[in-house]
């Protein structure tokens, strides 16, 4: 079985193989001049577009290799011919699903390691940047191409292939819904499980003239203002509160002139002028709160992360073997 | 010891049955015809008795096993489904070796030289086979495993009459040679009757008839004579159909008993007029043609 199970999926894995080893050869050349620098502004596109090969890579393992490995067999009639030599469809799917399982891991094992390595001095230098615009390694679009969670995704994605497959039996139609599926899992996540594994950790800032950052107003007047952020970490609020510690927003209103507003033509305010004005709210009793997942979390967090999607892709196949039953 | 029995077997699929009530004993060693028109059930209970499908009710034993109970009981019953599939990726080469390391009773002499015989290029690609070689090349894997039970499901209705011809010979030869049972289903009665020693007939979704080729063919008459109805026929000669014109009836009877009154003439039918007159079954369902007019 284990011969019929890498006969068939000989081709889609070495394609797949061998454009992560293009890749993977691009960033081995391109890495080691990385290191030591400070600016990597010339690296904008090689920075996304790793991101988003990490991120396609699994959409990739979900559609072209899991899907197909039911709907292909049913669609064509070959179920019957394969479930009629002297081995169960349970021991026949097994050494399938095994075999795809192992290879979508190890060839998204494979592209995050290089992308891993490639672009650890650019996220060493945004670990310790307090830039917004950098995005560190914390940030949920680069946290899920790095480390071992591209594992996990593609795991997922692959038994997720497998499942909708088993379900509808058409392959168009399940390669649809499958991409639709993992995008949807892998939006929600870091917006509605991320920030919740480990309880965020709270900070309470004096809003000074110094620290005021960021201020975001609208036509009605100033709605926000920000305080720096600790490096390296994945902030999830950077709020003004009150000394009760409700959410103030928008901002009271005598803060209100600190900031020119566009429709009044004011002349541009005197420097230090603004961080003066807004320094209002602290001496009146406001704060700033912060709640964020510290840097140091990286590691925990990719590996709960990991534990999750295998979870699910271990609930996926069970469900799988359900099915089988029921297909023919 | 019967190769394949089943008892109450009924197959719903949502809301329509497939197969009803259907009560079966074959004996091992035959080559056995299941007749129907399309639809009638014949690819459900061929599914049901290779594990494919699972039956709603009833219970039925293959090869003295559950069908699809295990890989002992898979190694025991050969099927080639419809369309004969194969996996149009592989070349004819890839299909032995696929038979060879599925199936722990392989006989690769056998396959390979089957498929010397047929005349297929080992290197070929099966999706560039013709209907005939595909369908030997699906038989080819089929006989190779060494079955005790082959069920082949529509195996010719694809192939032209002379591919037709070479696909029951070289099954014939296999049945010869290993002594294996077949079951194989058509909706093509000439199709059978140069090959099978035993008949089902399968209409809507139920068995309406099973035995052997002769004995059929000894216990069905055709009878003509002057009109009557058939209700005054002796009850041990069962109608099967009848058709009356303004002068003359014709029924066909099945009875084990020879027929007396003289004022029939007595027909023999040939096997495919026995099956379409247990397809159209006309006492029941169709009117006599004068009634309509």
């Amino acid at each position: 079985m284990t011969w019929l199970a890498w006969r068939q999926l000989r081709v889609p894995a070495l394609s797949v193989l061998a454009g992560v080893a293009a890749i993977a050869v691009v960033l081995g050349i391109t890495g080691p001049e990385l290191v030591g620098r400070t600016d990597f502004s010339d690296q904008d596109l090689l920075f996304s577009g790793t991101i988003l090969v990490s991120y396609l890579l699994p959409a990739v393992v979900g559609v072209f290799w899991g899907v197909p490995l039911v709907t292909r067999e049913v669609e064509a009639g070959t179920h019957s011919l394969v479930w009629n030599q002297s081995v169960t469809r349970g021991r026949w799917l097994a050494t399938k699903v095994g075999f795809g399982l192992l290879a979508a891991m190890l060839v998204t094992g494979l592209l995050s390691l290089a992308v891993t390595w490639w672009a650890s001095p650019i996220d060493a230098l945004a670990n310790q940047s307090t830039d917004r615009g950098m995005l560190n390694r914390m940030s949920p679009v680069v946290f899920g191409a790095r480390g071992v969670v591209p594992i996990g995704y593609a795991a997922f994605a692959f038994v997720l292939g497998v499942a909708v497959g088993v379900v509808l039996r058409r392959t168009l139609a399940a390669m649809a819904v499958t991409l639709v599926l993992l995008a949807g899992v892998l939006i929600a996540v870091p917006f509605l499980v991320r920030p919740y594994i480990l309880p965020a950790l709270d900070d309470e800032v004096a809003i000074t003239q110094s620290n005021v950052v960021g201020i975001r107003g609208s036509e009605q007047g100033v709605e926000s203002m920000t305080v720096p952020e600790p490096p390296g970490a994945w902030v999830l609020a950077n709020e003004t509160v009150d000394s009760a510690g409700n959410v103030v927003f928008p901002l009271p209103d005598f803060v209100n002139g600190c900031v020119p507003r566009p429709d009044r033509n004011d002349p541009p305010p005197a420097r230090g002028s603004m961080g003066a004005c807004m320094a209002q709210l602290g001496e009146r009793g406001y704060s700033q709160h912060l709640a964020f997942q510290p840097g140091y979390r990286f590691w925990p967090l990719q590996w709960i992360e990991l534990g999750i999607f295998l979870a699910l892709s271990t609930l996926l196949t069970w469900f799988c073997f359900r099915r089988l039953r029921h297909l023919s | 010891m019967n190769i394949l029995r089943a008892q109450g077997l009924g197959k719903r699929y949502k809301r329509k049955w497939a197969l009803t009530g259907c009560m079966l004993e074959i004996e091992p060693g035959h080559v056995t015809g299941l007749v129907g028109p399309n639809g009638a059930g014949k690819s459900t209970l061929l599914n049901i008795a290779s594990g494919m499908l699972e039956p709603t009710t009833g219970t039925i034993e293959v090869c003295g096993g559950v069908p699809g109970s295990g890989p002992a009981q898979l190694a025991k019953v050969g099927y080639v489904a419809q369309n004969a599939p194969v996996y149009s990726g592989l070349s004819v080469e890839d299909h032995l070796r696929l038979g060879a390391r599925l199936n722990p009773g392989w006989d690769d002499d056998l396959a390979h030289q089957r498929i010397e015989q047929l005349g297929l290029d080992p290197r070929q690609h099966a999706g560039k086979l013709s209907g005939g070689q595909r369908a030997q090349l699906a038989l080819t894997l089929g006989i190779a495993k060494r079955p005790e039970l082959l069920l082949l499901d529509e195996p010719v209705a694809a192939l032209d009459p002379l591919a037709r011809r070479e696909f029951l010979q070289g099954l014939m030869a296999a049945v010869a040679e290993h002594g294996l049972s077949v079951v194989m289903s058509s909706h093509l009665v000439t199709d059978l009757e140069r090959v099978c020693d035993q008949l089902i007939v399968l209409v809507d979704s139920q068995v309406r008839i099973a035995g052997d080729v002769e004995d059929l063919l000894a216990t069905h008459h055709r009878l003509t004579g002057p009109r009557r109805d058939e209700d005054s026929l002796p009850a041990d000669q069962h109608v099967i159909s009848a058709r009356h014109t303004d002068r003359q009836t014709s029924v066909v009877v099945r009875t084990d008993a020879p027929i007396l009154d003289p004022v029939w003439t007595v027909g023999e039918l040939s096997l495919e007029d026995l099956v379409l007159e247990y397809m159209s079954n006309s006492v029941t369902t169709r009117p006599a043609l004068e009634v309509l007019r």
